[in-house]
């Protein structure tokens, strides 16, 4: 029995810690919401090696697994950096289990060229329909429609809102439906593929880059990707955005026991009043139940595959949950003032609301968790 | 990250397996209904065997009865004992808490006299720490011990939530000794004899019906000279120690309370209607995030405890989790099931009717907040109106307010 991390682990932790910590990423995530640039991190995640996280070393990657990922998003969710690696991670571990060219691998690996991920949910136990986001509404939208042809490559059509890191990438790997079976099948477009229109739109957290896919009659490479690598790809992408929670609501946490600490009413430091305190260690409490499970995602990732979608699932709604709590409390902690443009709290509010929106939402997450253990395919082990 | 076993661990555990495979022929019915008596009996010689293969005390050191081996085997045992569908030991509250205070604190005469009964379920404990107006407050306990010229005491006062009291042979007991002194400085750990003269011992039944715990009344019980556990004032020292080991049995065992999310999702999935309804869904979902991640929340505490750590006031954090969580499910199932989950022969009547008292055991969500607000994040105490003021004087200003 070993349940934490591991030595190295921890400096890769530390080591992304301190490369973020160079760089004023909560100023520039509110000087953006006025129509500021934001730092150009991606040459930090090539520098680190994070780009090549999740491909093999063979390709230049250094072929660690997904807590490591999430390890490193944490720690770009505690500032509030915009990092690109959500779009990037999944996409590359998807091109690398289909065992895509390994020129563009490596590429890939080194950071020279960046890839966005283009999700499709899966279907579950109710409904087995792959779906994608739609650009507003409750109904889900079909994947992009996918024809096969006899030259190798693949034509799609379709249509994919709120994609995260797609605007400036240099490789889209889009999930589809095979359009006859409908079988799902991911295709990989390069940069400036004709058909592929892709319109970045920021909304409410302007530290994260979105953008709306379009293909229209496009035509790409078709990745020799089995339906568990593309079932993989979508929980993989929500244990990473729950990561990106969990060091969120770290530094919410942080904040907000320091003031409570030095802020006094009544003669009294605030953090001494129950109600105060009591809304604090739930935030301890959330915080370290997210940890626990991505620790549990991280760990079914490579030993336990069958319940990934279960773990996945789970960290994300914990994390959502999470990151909502905090990112509320860390303003009433502060009063009126936490509820203010010049505040910090703000910001991590509008993580908090955009996170919980993306790739299905948290409360789709819900379902899938329940899904999976209801009458899914998972069984979680005994 | 690896969940397995060490090949140590690994081999530890086939040979507790194969034993269990062997004797779980022995071992009684989990639960007993009817007639106490022989329940508790066949329990007790469950115990024997168990102890008699080394499966009890098995972090107690060799001298005392015990294997000397770490707490991740005394987790393994449980794991598989549990597995085995058999019950655990009799008395566990003895073995996992009270029996290591007194290797810890008792003289040689009284770890001679009780540690090898104890192990062998001979002679049951109980603890008699919590009274009516202190629990999570528990260094504000009344009971009262008089030493008399000779050494002896004379012990007065109620104690509650006593498991086991009804066929226990001792009790560890905080009195207090001193009530001139500070609340914490006053108080003393004894030995006590459950047969002896003017004890009396009343079953406290639960919501279920069920007598889960006793009451325990002393009536001038005379306690003999080198009845004391420890130093005499020096009882909270001891008081804790007891409640290290009772975080370290809890940490150990906290996959055994049986809240498992797929447990419930049994109960719901085997209702077709239920399953597709998205309320439910919902609903299972937000409790299923919960119980998982107590689990494997567990896992990193028995990590730690694996380490050699002790777990610290954080993992009462998992209580919450756990208690909150299994109330959800209990709820939802009711919802499903209609009122015949709320028969008396329902599993999940008895769950719904356990909980409530359970968020209160062991100190109450609310005293466990403050104390992880204020042990592990640091926050400054709340304000305290018994610091530095003699017991006598603050019962006295207590009674007062109150216009008794």
């Amino acid at each position: 029995m070993n349940f934490d991390l591991s030595d190295e682990q921890v400096l890769l932790r530390e080591a992304a810690r301190d490369a973020f910590g160079r760089v004023k990423t909560v100023e520039a995530a509110r000087a953006a919401l006025e129509g500021g640039e934001l730092p150009d991190l991606w040459p930090t995640a090539q520098q680190a090696g994070w780009s090549g996280l999740l491909i093999d070393e063979q390709h230049g990657g250094a072929g660690l697994g997904a807590l490591d990922a999430m390890l490193v998003l944490a720690e770009a969710g505690r500032v509030l950096a915009g990092v690109q690696l959500l779009g990037h991670l999944p996409a590359t571990a998807l091109l690398n289990a289909a065992g895509f060219d390994g020129e563009v691998l490596a590429q890939l690996a080194s950071g020279e060229r960046r890839a966005a991920y283009v999700p499709a949910r899966p279907g579950d136990d109710l409904d087995p329909a792959w779906t994608v986001e739609p650009r507003t509404g409750a109904a889900r939208a079909s994947a992009p429609r996918v024809a096969l042809g006899d030259d190798g490559l693949a034509t799609v059509d379709g249509e994919v809102a709120w994609v995260p890191d797609a605007p400036g990438a240099d490789l889209l790997v889009v999930v589809g439906v095979e359009q006859v079976t409908g079988a799902p099948v991911a295709v990989a477009f390069g940069p400036g593929a004709k058909g592929v229109a892709v319109e970045a739109d920021t909304a409410y957290d302007a530290t994260r880059a979105i953008g709306h896919v379009t293909l229209d009659g496009a035509c790409g490479r078709p990745l020799d990707a089995t339906e568990d690598d593309l079932r993989r790809a979508w929980f993989l992408a929500h244990a990473l955005i729950a990561a990106e929670s969990l060091g969120a609501v770290e530094e919410c946490l942080e904040r907000s026991v320091a003031y409570a600490k030095e802020r006094y009413t009544f003669g009294r430091a605030i953090g001494s009043y129950q109600a105060v305190k009591h809304a604090l260690t739930e935030v301890l409490r959330r915080q370290e139940n997210t940890r626990s499970l991505l620790y549990y995602a991280g760990w079914a990732f490579g030993d336990a595959p069958g319940e990934f979608a279960a773990a996945a699932s789970a960290a994300r709604v914990a994390g959502g949950a999470a990151l909502d709590f905090a990112a509320r409390e860390l303003i009433s902690v502060h009063g009126g003032i936490g509820a203010t443009w010049e505040h910090d709290a703000p910001l991590f509010f509008r993580r908090a609301q955009l996170s919980r929106r993306l790739l299905g939402g948290t409360g789709d997450a819900t379902g899938r968790l329940a899904g999976e253990l209801l009458g899914g395919s998972a069984t979680v082990a005994a | 990250m690896d969940l397995n076993d060490t090949p140590e661990q690994a081999a530890y555990r086939a040979q507790v397996r194969a034993w269990l495979d062997e004797n779980k022929g022995h071992a009684p019915a989990t639960r007993g209904r009817g007639d106490e008596e022989a329940a508790v009996e066949a329990h007790r010689a469950w115990q024997r065997r168990l102890a008699e293969a080394g499966y009890v005390g098995v972090t107690w050191p060799a001298e005392h009865g015990g294997q000397g081996r770490g707490p991740l085997e005394q987790v393994v045992v449980n794991q598989e004992i549990a597995k085995a569908g058999v019950p655990g030991i009799l008395d566990s509250i003895g073995v996992g808490m009270l029996g290591p205070t007194i290797i810890a604190h008792g003289t040689d005469e009284q770890k001679q006299r009780y540690l090898a009964p104890m192990l062998h379920g001979d002679e049951v404990w109980c603890q008699l720490f919590s009274e009516p107006a202190a629990g999570s407050d528990l260094a504000g306990i009344q009971t009262r011990a008089k030493r008399a010229d000779d050494g002896s005491w004379r012990l007065s006062g109620q104690k509650v939530w006593t498991t086991n009291a009804q066929f226990a042979a001792y009790g560890l007991l905080l009195a207090r000794t001193n009530p001139d002194a500070h609340k914490h400085k006053g108080l003393t750990m004894f030995v006590v004899p459950m047969d002896a003269e003017g004890v009396t011992i009343r079953p406290l039944r639960q919501i279920s019906g069920e007598p889960e715990f006793n009451e325990v009344f002393f009536d001038d019980v005379r306690l003999e000279p080198g009845s004391e556990v420890g130093a005499v004032d020096g009882g909270w020292g001891v008081a804790l120690t007891t409640l290290m080991f009772e975080r370290l049995t809890i940490g150990a065992g906290s996959e055994g309370m049986g809240y498992r999310a797929d447990r419930f999702a049994r109960a719901i999935a085997s209702d077709p209607a239920a399953r597709r309804d998205p309320e439910v869904r919902t609903r299972f979902g937000e409790l299923a995030t919960e119980l998982l991640a107590l689990r494997f929340t567990g896992y990193r505490l028995l990590t730690a405890i694996q380490r050699g750590q002790i777990p610290g006031p954080e993992a009462g954090l998992g209580k919450v989790t756990a208690v909150n969580g299994a109330i959800a499910a209990g709820d939802l199932i009711a919802d499903v099931l209609g009122p015949e989950a709320l028969k008396p022969d329902s599993e999940w009547s008895y769950l719904i009717s356990f909980l409530p008292g359970l968020k209160s055991a062991g100190g109450t969500e609310e005293i466990l907040r403050n104390t992880v607000g204020e042990r592990v994040l640091g926050l400054p105490p709340e304000p305290r109106l018994d610091k530095g003021i003699p017991f006598s004087e603050l019962r006295a200003k207590e009674r007062q307010e109150v216009g008794a």
